[in-house]
């Protein structure tokens, strides 16, 4: 008994805080301690990276507020971890984390053995390649011979190196450890190519002293879906995730803003009417209020506002991309609120 | 006659101009030979080429004015300041502070209790530093913790989870080297030590973490220690991080200690055990008052290092201030500015450890008991 009584104090001690909750739901749990609980990058611009005022900006972090919105229709009860690329999945399934939304590629391997469920995409990534313009290439099968800077230990190096092995093309890698030090090496021409993610591309082209001089070739040589995360075991908590990505994008392609929301509660689309909980039970299916998505789209916005706030300024257009909707020659395609 | 002698010496005269003055101390430390004189000009010339756009870049043509990043693309060329102006609270404080600037006065004030409570244990004429150590090694502690933390006195609260910055830095390496330093002690006593268990279970430990590089206590402690525990336990980053510093700088200050503890003669243990004392009594008041005065540059050698490596942290995704300095630069407002970030980060480490490196060897002077050679 007193030995007991010594480890809860020690336990007490060390901050060990035994949450009542744990073997609630995810989303009691979440409502217990009032926010949600999100994993981000330390730094990733466009992505997630603090501002001026410490608070988190990007179309991951915006994930993570629209959740919030959803659950408490309070986009502000959201807390954030910061989190390396090693440390993310523990994290996720040790319940630090709620949603991990840290630019993470949905692949077959993590899906099916670490214990976690990719819910959809809020960016479709790629690897491209960026030359400097007076070298004349416009395709990356001209590329044959070429110094390329490259970031070490990436998925970007397999990539590179499985595309040239099979194109039978022969490259001279220039590698660094940083992102920032690609862009160096490239800027001071130690290489003529630089290749990396091209949400990340456009980012360093934007830093470079130059930046008109260096061009993105079209070529993609990847599939990067991105998109947050969340733990198996809980389909009430994915589905809610999962649902609110698949809100904003309805939201965009049904025209609903920020800005005309409120209107929008007199449209007569029942499709609109629907989604925004004027309609239906479509919010308490998933075990939230009906206005669950007038509170995302009020507070955080549609797709198109969350892309245009965040990965807009990296210099990456949407219009014709892979991430424009479906019915404007883009892949993002999310299943009917009805 | 007595004109002649004269009886009051005559003034020393100048010595020749050539045993003088600026040219003479050149001639002498810079161009004595051809070697040398070879040597220095070209440092000169590498100095020249490196001196002046240096100055120009970080003094002449920096940006400190405005409050975005406008100001400094409309400058060009320079380093802008403006960037670390803004973001100075964030990356001195971290996320929280860096947007409630209305409560650094915590850390701050937590800061100066620190100082004001350990400078009397440097006044030699103070006589109750056993029972003020204790203060600030077992509630100091908590005090500062709550400033900082805020929810035990009703204050805001602050999670450590936005902790950051220099203060994180300072959190981590201040509490390593406090605790580590009875700790350390202990465990070099123990090292040697005639009962087997203690010096085989010191020995054990030391070598345990001596052999394990930090980054690897850190990764197990943020990555696989989360999976030890039963779901719902949560034990917090920072302090993880923090049991894993301080256990591992104890064996370092151990082994540095253990260095004092053998350059005792034989013979100021023998006479401690002539004089009848107790083990306790022996170490206190013969062996490790002399043992630490010799140990202190190898403590303050372990402690600077521990200062530095605890931009580790990054790794687990702490934000300490090399970390949060990196992060600024890949804000959407100050995307690009990295190398202003980065020396910024690294001019407040010098500030520091040269700091610690001067006092070390004030501490030294000042306790110089004539054993040096």
């Amino acid at each position: 008994m007193k030995a007991g009584k010594l480890m809860i104090a020690t336990f007490a001690l060390l901050g060990l805080s035994l949450s009542a909750a744990s073997a609630a739901t995810t989303l009691e749990a979440i409502k217990a301690k009032g926010h949600v609980q999100c994993g981000v990058t330390t730094g990733l611009a466009g992505f997630s990276a603090p501002d001026d005022k410490g608070a988190y900006q990007g179309i991951d972090a915006d994930v993570c507020y629209a959740v919030a919105a959803a659950v408490f229709g309070d986009r502000s009860k959201t807390k954030f971890t910061p989190l390396t690329a090693k440390e993310r999945f523990t994290a996720l399934a040790s319940g630090e984390i709620d949603i991990l939304s840290r630019n993470t590629t949905h692949t077959l391997t993590r899906d099916s053995s670490l214990g976690i469920n990719f819910t959809y995409y809020n960016y479709i990534d790629g690897q491209g390649f960026m030359v400097k313009k007076d070298l004349g290439v416009k395709s990356v099968k001209e590329l044959s011979g070429a110094k390329i800077c490259i970031q070490a230990g990436t998925t970007t190096e397999l990539n590179l190196a499985d595309y040239f092995r099979t194109n039978s093309m022969k490259f001279q890698p220039v590698v660094y450890d940083t992102s920032i030090q690609t862009r160096e090496g490239f800027d001071k021409g130690a290489c003529d190519v630089l290749t990396s993610d091209k949400s990340q591309l456009a980012a360093l082209r934007t830093e470079l002293k130059d930046p008109k001089g260096s061009i993105i070739l079209p070529e993609t040589i990847s599939k990067e879906p991105l998109g947050p995360v969340v733990r198996q075991g809980d389909d009430q908590w994915f589905n809610i995730v999962k649902w609110v990505l698949y809100g904003v994008i309805n939201a965009d392609e049904l025209g609903v803003s920020s800005k005309n929301v409120v209107a929008m509660k007199n449209s007569k689309n029942p499709n609109i009417r629907r989604l925004i909980g004027v309609e239906g039970e479509m919010g308490r299916k998933l075990g939230l209020s009906n206005d669950w998505l007038f509170n995302v789209i009020k507070q955080v916005g549609n797709y198109d506002e969350i892309y245009q706030r965040n990965i807009a300024p990296l210099g990456l257009i949407r219009k014709g991309s892979v991430n424009a909707l479906w019915t404007k020659g883009g892949v993002l395609y999310a299943p009917p609120v009805r | 006659m007595s004109a002649l002698i004269k009886h009051t010496p005559l003034p020393d005269r100048p010595p020749p101009s050539s045993q003088t003055g600026i040219v003479h101390w050149a001639k002498q430390h810079l161009f004595s030979s051809t070697t040398n004189s070879l040597l220095t000009l070209a440092s000169f010339y590498v100095l020249f080429l490196l001196v002046p756009p240096l100055v120009n870049w970080a003094l002449l043509s920096a940006t400190l004015e405005g409050t975005d990043r406008s100001a400094c693309e409309a400058n060009g060329g320079g380093a802008c300041w403006t960037f670390i102006k803004i973001r100075f609270n964030q990356i001195m404080f971290g996320l929280y502070y860096g947007s409630h600037p209305e409560q650094i006065w915590r850390p701050v004030l937590a800061f100066f209790m620190l100082i004001g409570l350990v400078a009397p244990l440097f006044i030699e004429r103070f006589s109750y530093k056993g029972l003020l150590a204790g203060f600030i090694l077992l509630i100091f502690p908590f005090i500062a913790f709550a400033l900082i933390h805020g929810a035990w006195l009703g204050l805001p609260v602050a999670e450590t989870n936005e902790w950051g910055g220099f203060m994180l830095t300072f959190i981590l390496s201040i509490v390593g080297i406090i605790a580590a330093l009875p700790l350390g002690i202990l465990l070099a006593l123990g090292r040697r030590s005639e009962l087997p268990v203690v010096r085989s279970f010191c020995v054990f430990f030391i070598e345990l973490w001596r052999g394990t590089p930090l980054i690897t206590v850190l990764f197990m402690a943020s990555v696989l220690l989360p999976l030890f525990f039963p779901s719902g336990v949560d034990l917090d980053k920072v302090l993880r991080a923090l049991i894993g510093i301080t256990l591992f700088q104890s064996a370092y200050t151990a082994e540095a200690i253990r260095g004092g503890l053998q350059a005792i003669p034989k013979g100021q243990f023998e006479a401690a055990d002539a004089l009848g004392l107790a083990y306790w009594e022996k170490m206190t008041f013969i062996i490790l008052p002399q043992a630490l005065k010799i140990s202190i540059p190898g403590i303050v050698n372990t402690f600077i290092e521990l200062f530095k490596d605890t931009t580790l942290v990054s790794i687990i995704g702490l934000l300490d201030l090399l970390n949060m300095s990196q992060t600024a630069a890949q804000s959407a407002e100050w995307r690009g500015y990295d190398t202003e970030a980065y020396i910024f980060a690294a001019f407040i480490f010098w500030i520091f450890c040269y700091g610690m490196s001067r006092y070390s060897q004030n501490l030294e002077t000042k306790l110089d008991r004539g054993h040096k050679n």
